[in-house]
């Protein structure tokens, strides 16, 4: 075994990154502008409405807390695997799967309804609930990764790095399989109630958490005092390669499914055929920018250049955007069917695709929680020990090889 | 309208609240008045009137009923609309001109058949499930079953969360999506949370039908029913036992309380 000596150590800015940390400052200011504003007026300046009840910002939350344990991956593969030359990267894939979570739950929370009683969701639980069980498998996550990160950082502490690294890891997936039990165990709904949800946002959390990994770095590469090189980084592109095969096999497979089910081929015809907006967003963005080109550059000699792979990551998470619209909204717009069989009309739009369109506050709100987490990222970067110096990374690079 | 004092009153505290209770009650209010400043929510969950509203109500429920309707679909007049207008009248919610986000407990809905062109229409409100999703997935368990099978949300301890909507096969619940005004004391709404038919629970509480009943009984078709379908000897439950009656979504193993015949 290759022994590696990492030094780590808080980050002297350069002026792009405090112009970044206020960039992303000032998003997240924003967005809490466009929480309040929607609070003080009603989720009627939204675009929800009784038929859409969840909307922009819910997709924004679920990518965000999705992406917050497939990010993880990095320091699982160091603590879990053994893959030492990952090591170096553990520090900050733990930190910024807390930061992912934390944005993410930070536009949850502000779109409720009544945000201010939080108290209530924090003190009175329905244990039958998977909402609640996820309250605990987000609080677990923050506590248990925030642990993970001090053991990291304490010297003497280093031989409990691989059990509570563990422990992390097998936390992290129970907490994908909660979050897409949500929609997987909504019986009602004919685009949910598939228990190849959880698997799908298993993949799409390693995906997407790989992606904001891999173009974080870069950017802190630019931002930093220090140039910590990209010698993993064709290796990761490919790794995103197969993590975008795995969200587009599960796809397929949940789609076929449903497909040979009578009762669902309207849904999917929906979703996939006519549906307007969904399918064009699932076949043109979904599949093809954010699934079919990136695997395509990855795998290419384009795949060698970290701006193709940077470009690659930047696919994956605009096609995961997409992906997570299109199964949360995408799976309301289609009427409940009540009636199987019959044409239905009624005052309360039973029978009619239900319509939305986001509105600017959403947008706000959802662009303010990837404000938080790059905020909560930067400043973690910048007061501990999170980054490796360049002759920590310089030791790690033949073990890569 | 006096809480406490009108049987009709949701908000009522019992019967015939004495001197004493009152005060009490009072006492318990101001007691829990005092800590709204540190922490408003879980006061609100905690208010002495609300204490001594549900422990009035818990005295009139009846925990071996389980209250359901039965609607015969060919008495539902094409057209009539009296079961919505009298239940917007009794619970206070409006048509604003605004069909995707206002409220509506109840709705006709009409039905055509592709095949033959046969349609009808019928009311469809909250079915007060047995096994009512909604409750299975409320994180906080403000959507609760009483025990007489009557399903309600709890405002003061909903976070407007909507997985409530999300989980419901029937559309039967609706966010607030805005400030109200002019609430009816006994069906008190609220905005950010989420409502839906309440079985008109004070009715029931004071042992009267439900509005839209009374309604549909007295100007409209005659084709709602409402009674205890776990008393034998009750009207409704002889109904149901000697028709072919129908749940909505039966698939889905629920058990509305909401029967249909005729469907």
């Amino acid at each position: 075994m290759v022994m590696i000596h990492t030094v780590y150590r808080e980050t002297k800015a350069r002026p792009g990154f405090l112009i970044a940390l206020a960039f992303f400052a000032a998003l997240a200011a924003i967005g809490l502008g466009a929480a309040w504003y929607m609070e003080h007026h009603g989720h009627i300046v939204t675009g929800m409405n009784n038929g859409i009840v969840w909307g922009l910002p819910h997709v924004f939350a679920i990518f965000l807390i999705v992406a917050a344990s497939g990010v993880l991956n990095m320091a699982s593969l160091a603590s879990v695997f053994g893959k030492l030359p990952y090591k170096p990267k553990a520090r900050l894939s733990g930190l910024m799967a807390i930061a992912l979570l934390v944005g993410g739950l930070a536009v949850l929370v502000l779109d409720l309804g009544r945000p201010e009683r939080l108290t209530v969701a924090m003190t009175s639980y329905n244990f039958k609930s998977i909402f609640a069980w996820n309250i605990f498998l987000y609080t677990g996550f923050l506590a248990i990764v925030g642990f993970y990160l001090i053991v990291q950082m304490t010297r003497r502490w280093q031989k409990f790095t691989t059990p509570v690294g563990t422990v992390a890891f097998l936390w992290r997936l129970i907490l994908t399989t909660g979050t897409g039990s949500i929609f997987g165990w909504l019986v009602a709904r004919q685009a949910f109630n598939a228990a190849m949800m959880a698997p799908l946002f298993i993949a799409m959390s390693l995906s997407f958490g790989l992606a904001i990994f891999i173009l974080t770095r870069m950017a802190l590469d630019m931002g930093c005092d220090r140039t910590l090189g990209n010698a993993l980084v064709e290796r990761l592109g490919r790794l995103l390669g197969i993590f975008a095969a795995a969200v587009l096999y599960f796809t397929f497979v949940m789609h076929l499914t449903n497909l040979y089910s009578a009762s669902r081929i309207g849904v999917e015809r929906f979703l996939l055929l006519d549906g307007g907006i969904y399918p064009l967003l699932f076949w043109g963005v979904q599949v093809l920018l954010g699934g079919l080109l990136p695997i395509a550059i990855v795998y290419s000699k384009a795949g060698r250049s970290p701006a193709m792979i940077a470009l690659a990551s930047a696919l994956v998470i605009i096609g995961g955007l997409a992906q997570v619209y299109v199964i949360v909204i995408g799976g309301q717009a289609w009427p409940l069917e009540i009636f199987p069989g019959m044409q239905v009309s009624s005052s309360f739009g039973d029978g009619q695709i239900q319509a939305y369109t986001p509105s600017l506050p959403e947008l706000l709100l959802g662009l303010g929680g990837i404000g938080i987490a790059a905020v909560v990222t930067m400043l973690g970067v910048k007061f501990l020990p999170i980054l490796p110096s360049e002759d920590g990374e310089a030791v790690e690079q033949p073990a890569a090889a | 309208m006096s809480c406490g004092t009108n049987r009709d009153c949701g908000c009522a505290t019992s019967a015939s609240p004495g001197v004493d209770a009152g005060r009490r009650a009072f006492l318990k209010s101001g007691a829990a008045f005092a800590t709204v400043a540190l922490t408003p929510t879980v006061t609100l969950m905690a208010f002495g009137a609300g204490d001594a509203a549900a422990q009035g109500a818990q005295e009139r429920l009846n925990p071996a009923a389980r209250w359901g309707l039965l609607i015969d679909v060919s008495k539902c007049g094409d057209g009539c609309n009296e079961c919505v207008t009298a239940c917007r009248k009794e619970n206070g919610w409006e048509d604003t001109g605004h069909p995707a986000t206002d409220a509506q407990w109840i709705r006709k809905v009409t039905l055509t058949d592709p095949k033959s062109g046969a349609s009808r229409e019928l009311p469809v409100m909250c079915q007060h499930c047995d096994e009512p999703p909604c409750v299975d997935v409320c994180p906080t368990g403000a959507s609760f079953k009483r025990a007489d099978g009557i399903v309600l949300v709890d405002k003061h301890r909903c976070i407007g969360c909507r997985y409530c909507m999300m989980a419901c096969p029937y559309k039967a619940r609706s966010f607030i999506h805005e400030a109200l005004i002019d609430q009816k004391p006994h069906a008190p709404r609220g905005k950010g949370t989420v409502e839906s038919c309440t079985l008109c629970v004070h009715r029931i509480d004071s042992g009267r039908n439900p509005a839209c009943v009374e309604s549909c009984n007295a100007t409209g078709g005659g084709a709602m029913m409402f009674g205890d379908l776990n008393d034998p000897e009750s009207a409704i439950a002889k109904r149901v036992a000697e028709l072919a009656s129908t749940q909505l979504r039966d698939d889905l193993g629920l058990d509305p309380g909401v029967h249909y015949v005729n469907l």
